[in-house]
């Protein structure tokens, strides 16, 4: 506590010299656009400050504006949006200002950080080269000078050898690196303000817990103002000072964080923060229930001993996507396969489901043995599994009517009459509480988590005694996700199938796994029950894991942070942050403005 | 706001829609403390009231893929006028002078010649607008030069259209076969497809048509397996992409076969590519029958093609200039509108959708 008064302190004494009047504000922003089916009112009259090294959470799901709200700002909206109302940068109102104007305005006083730096950083330049471009744009350094910023500017968001670094293109670094050097251009031109827009959604959990200790250094050394558009409130919870609530284009709650998060007042939010699985509160969350009783001596439905699967890549030795795995799933058992990307969890998926051969090892299925069966015998295999993928909008057939994408596995296994077939669609639509009007519609005429939910029906149509899921809701909306756990939950009570449920967020596996793997690099570090390994981790990697993983709610939150500061400390890490003197840097920057100026 | 005043249910977007009165969620701004909390309040709606998911609405007319094409191809201005001028010049093509099934308005054939009238030039005035004895003049021999460039008409427009249909059905069965098989089978069929690409066409069109005898069936087949190359390759693109789809593992995790797989799961995705290909085929047919015809490869007198007339009576341009015009606009005519629908149905399967939600 005595760090944070001290610190809130320090801040005002900066910040009370210079001005407290917000460095990005909205008033009363209305935006609307016209489409092919009429106007869509996207934003509906949205008012917000964020005021120098303040950090603005604007949360909300899909739909709800908040990506379009901050674009306002940039003026980067698209030809056919009608913007109403005021957005002032720094004091000048950006509707009025020619596009001349506004285009000094982007990078030198407002900076935008994107969600996926692989597509944000062009992959045909070098990463100096795009560092430079926005410094010898606005005129802040030129030529030699700006080279030697740009590694001064990757030194600082932590790369390490960034004299190398800056001669290299994108697609060798990291994802966590790609989005430093994203984090390092915004900087790049001492902006006053910065958007980031769903910065960490595209990151790993721990990759991401670094990004935001260096987001939050960045406000408190330099004094910025960050507009941070986030869907994840353990990022809120971690991040901001104040929080927006979006629906629907309405601002419905305002406040500080600590406010909005443990004490909603508007239903919107309650709901939305009641539909947010917790790490650590285990079972019985937003009424989801999950069958304990195990029976320990049923049948295995996978069994893996030593597995390695290979991909084969031209001209180079194959690469070990999984290596030596050797763990197995019973009966009626549902097992969370856990990692981060690369990690191999999806890959064991594929294996399950015959998609990629293995190259070693031995994988019983259903009690078969999977790499020996011929074509025929691994058909009538798998109508016995039942898979769902990760984005239901690209596993079904978009130009298949939703009942025969459910009907399909009864048509190729030649499983009963039109009519049988029929009734057993409407039975799983039912089942995943859907209308059985939806039988002739189509799947882009409804909205994300209801297209899982066919995809649920789908992988359930043939009464599979194992089902593969693939990170089935990490597409997902909370308040989504949460409804379509709810309905897996039941129906895996009734038809007590197996389930290998493949999955990166922590949170969910706690609450639907009787067992949990964890995984890196293709090997796995730890498995064990549920309460053994995430309540009591025994390994390295996965105690940064559950530490890494953030709570909505800050002060629950902040007393994780620092835990796991410890804990990497205790290992030997360091902590991500911005290495520079705050004075240094404003200063090298007005310093090179002048000279450009004389 | 002209539109949310007065715009029908039809087009607007669920959120605009005030509640219905007397239904307890009348609140006019989901901000709390705006409506009267005596008001009967429904606590179990509220994860409905504050669902993102779209509330499906039977009441309104369902759109399947094809029909919001279709809706778009036909608020396509350029395509609708592409569409009926194609539609005029063949139905004037077919019902003026028939054909061996059924007798057309017109009442003088284009094999008969006559006396040649006012050196033959034509009737057609538009001032009074009068039709007269010989509307587009008469050639040489005093044959009616309309009935000769509807015959015209008529066989450039069958071959385009059958090397548009024979075309298609070559490329798109090569493409799939290559982009779906992958490895040897794809090697084998694209090397072909490079070959049929490196030989010039019209010299071989020429040769090939010569030996089957110049027949219309003959052109349109040598035409044919010739200009299916990229349709072929872009198909072949298409499948190669459309086979790493999730919703195609999804097909092969349930043990869909390779047969329906491809009919059922993937062509029907590349359908945009085919129907805009096809189109622009029948476009570049009709000017290879032309340029064949013109060569004197194509069609062989007494019957007749538009690039044939325009072939036999390049000479005449200089005194008689209507026996090169007529034959002209209506190649010009055929070529525009096909390529103009073909240009709407690409917009129509593919707009450049604009960002209109976040």
């Amino acid at each position: 506590m005595a760090t944070a008064m001290s610190e809130s302190s320090g801040r005002e004494e900066r910040s009370g010299g210079t001005d407290d009047t917000a460095v990005l504000s909205f008033e009363e922003v209305d935006v609307r656009f016209k489409t092919e089916f009429g106007s869509v009112h996207a934003v509906k009259g949205v008012s917000l400050d964020v005021k120098p090294g303040e950090v603005v959470a604007v949360v909300g799901e899909s739909g709800s504006g908040k990506s379009v709200t901050s674009m306002t700002a940039m003026r980067l909206l698209p030809g056919n949006a009608r913007i109403e109302g005021h957005v002032t940068v720094t004091g000048t109102s950006v509707g009025e200002i020619a596009e001349r104007k506004m285009r000094k305005m982007r990078g030198n006083n407002i900076a935008m950080i994107f969600q996926e730096p692989m597509t944000a950083l062009n992959p045909v330049l070098t990463i100096g080269s795009q560092l430079t471009e926005s410094m010898e744009l606005h005129g802040i350094a030129v030529g030699k000078d700006a080279d030697k910023r740009a590694v001064e500017l990757l030194e600082m968001v932590g790369i390490p050898e960034p004299e190398r670094r800056v001669k290299q293109y994108p697609h060798e670094l990291s994802g966590g690196q790609r989005q430093r050097v994203v984090i390092a251009i915004a900087i790049s031109c001492d902006p006053k303000v910065i958007i980031a827009d769903e910065p960490t959604t595209a990151l790993d959990v721990t990759v991401q817990a670094d990004i935001l200790d260096l987001l939050r250094s960045l406000k408190d050394k330099l004094d910025t103002g960050i507009l941070l558009i986030t869907h994840n409130m353990g990022v809120v919870a971690d991040m901001a000072d104040r929080v927006a609530v979006m629906f629907k284009g309405e601002l419905v709650e305002q406040g500080t964080a600590q406010s909005v998060l443990t004490d909603p007042q508007h239903d919107y939010t309650k709901m939305l923060l009641g539909s947010v699985p917790r790490l650590g509160s285990g079972r019985g969350q937003m009424g989801i229930s999950v069958r304990e009783e195990l029976d320990e001596s049923a049948d295995l439905a996978i069994d893996l001993k030593n597995l390695v699967i290979e991909y084969q890549r031209l001209g180079k030795s194959p690469f070990r996507a999984v290596d030596d795995v050797t763990f197995n799933v019973r009966q009626g058992e549902i097992v969370g396969l856990v990692g981060e990307s690369g990690s191999g969890k999806s890959t064991i998926g594929r294996c399950a489901l015959g998609l990629i051969p293995a190259a070693s090892g031995e994988f019983r299925l259903l009690g078969e043995d999977l790499l020996s069966l011929k074509k025929a015998e691994l058909k009538a295999l798998r109508k016995r599994i039942g898979v769902i993928f990760q984005d239901p909008a690209a596993s079904l057939n978009p130009r298949m009517p939703i009942g025969e994408c459910i009907a399909e596995p009864l048509v190729v296994h030649k499983v009963g009459d039109k009519a049988s077939q029929t009734n057993k669609v409407y039975e799983l639509l039912d089942a995943v509480q859907l209308p059985r009007e939806v039988y002739n519609r189509y799947p882009h005429e409804v909205s994300g988590g209801q297209r899982q939910r066919i995809s649920v029906a789908r992988a359930l149509t043939l009464d599979p005694e194992l089902l593969v899921a693939d990170e089935p809701t990490s597409a997902l909306d909370v308040s989504v996700q949460a409804r379509v756990l709810k309905i897996f939950s039941e129906l895996q009570a009734e038809y007590k199938f197996a389930c290998l449920f493949v999955s990166h967020d922590l949170s969910v596996i706690d609450l639907l796994a009787h067992k949990v793997v964890v995984l890196q690099d293709g090997k796995v570090v730890e498995h064990g029950s549920r309460t053994e390994v995430l309540g009591d981790p025994q390994k390295e990697y996965t105690k940064r894991l559950i530490a890494a993983a953030p709570v909505p709610d800050p002060r629950e939150q902040r007393k994780r942070r620092e835990e796991r500061h410890e804990l990497l400390r205790s290992l030997g890490d360091d902590i991500t942050e911005l290495k520079i003197d705050a004075d240094q840097f404003h200063r090298a920057h007005a310093m090179s403005t002048d000279n450009d100026r004389a | 706001m002209a539109d949310t005043s007065s715009g029908s249910a039809g087009d607007r977007p669920e959120q605009d829609r005030p509640d219905a009165p007397g239904s307890g969620r009348e609140e006019l701004s989901p901000v709390t403390g705006q409506a009267d909390p005596e008001a009967p309040h429904d606590e179990a709606d509220v994860e409905s009231k504050y669902s993102v998911e779209k509330q499906l609405d039977f009441t309104q007319k369902s759109y399947s893929q094809n029909q919001l094409v279709l809706r778009r191809f036909f608020r396509h201005k350029g395509a609708m006028i592409g569409l009926v001028t194609l539609l005029g010049v063949t139905i004037l093509a077919y019902s003026s002078i028939g054909t061996a099934a059924f007798p057309g308005w017109w009442d003088k054939s284009y094999r008969s010649s006559a006396m040649v009238v006012d050196g033959g030039r034509p009737t057609l005035s538009l001032f009074p607008p009068t039709w007269g004895e010989y509307p587009f003049g008469q050639e040489t021999t005093g044959k009616d030069y309309f009935a000769l460039t509807m015959r015209g008409t008529q066989q450039s427009l069958l071959v385009a259209f059958s090397v548009g249909i024979g075309s298609t059905i070559i490329g798109v069965t090569v493409g799939a076969l290559a982009g779906f098989y992958r490895g040897r089978v794809e090697a084998v069929l694209m090397r072909a497809t490079d070959l049929f690409i490196v030989i010039p066409l019209l010299v071989l069109a020429a040769t090939m048509s010569k030996g089957l005898g110049g027949g219309i069936w003959g052109i349109s087949f040598v035409l044919s397996i010739l200009v299916w190359t990229g349709l072929a390759r872009l198909v072949r693109g298409e499948v190669l992409s459309l086979r790493e789809r999730e919703f195609v593992t999804a097909a092969e995790a349930i043990g869909t076969p390779s047969s329906r797989i491809i009919f059922k799961h993937i062509l029907p995705n590349t359908i945009g590519t085919i129907i805009v290909s096809a189109t622009l085929t029948i476009a570049v047919a009709i000017l290879l029958e032309t340029a064949l015809s013109f060569l004197g490869f194509g069609i062989q007198p007494p019957d007749s093609s538009l690039g044939q007339l325009i072939s036999t009576y390049q000479t005449a341009f200089q005194t008689r200039p209507w026996l090169f015009w007529w034959p002209g606009i209506m190649i010009l005519a055929i070529a525009l509108s096909v390529n103009f629908i073909g240009d709407g149905l690409r917009d129509a399967f593919d707009p450049r959708q604009s960002r209109s939600e976040d």
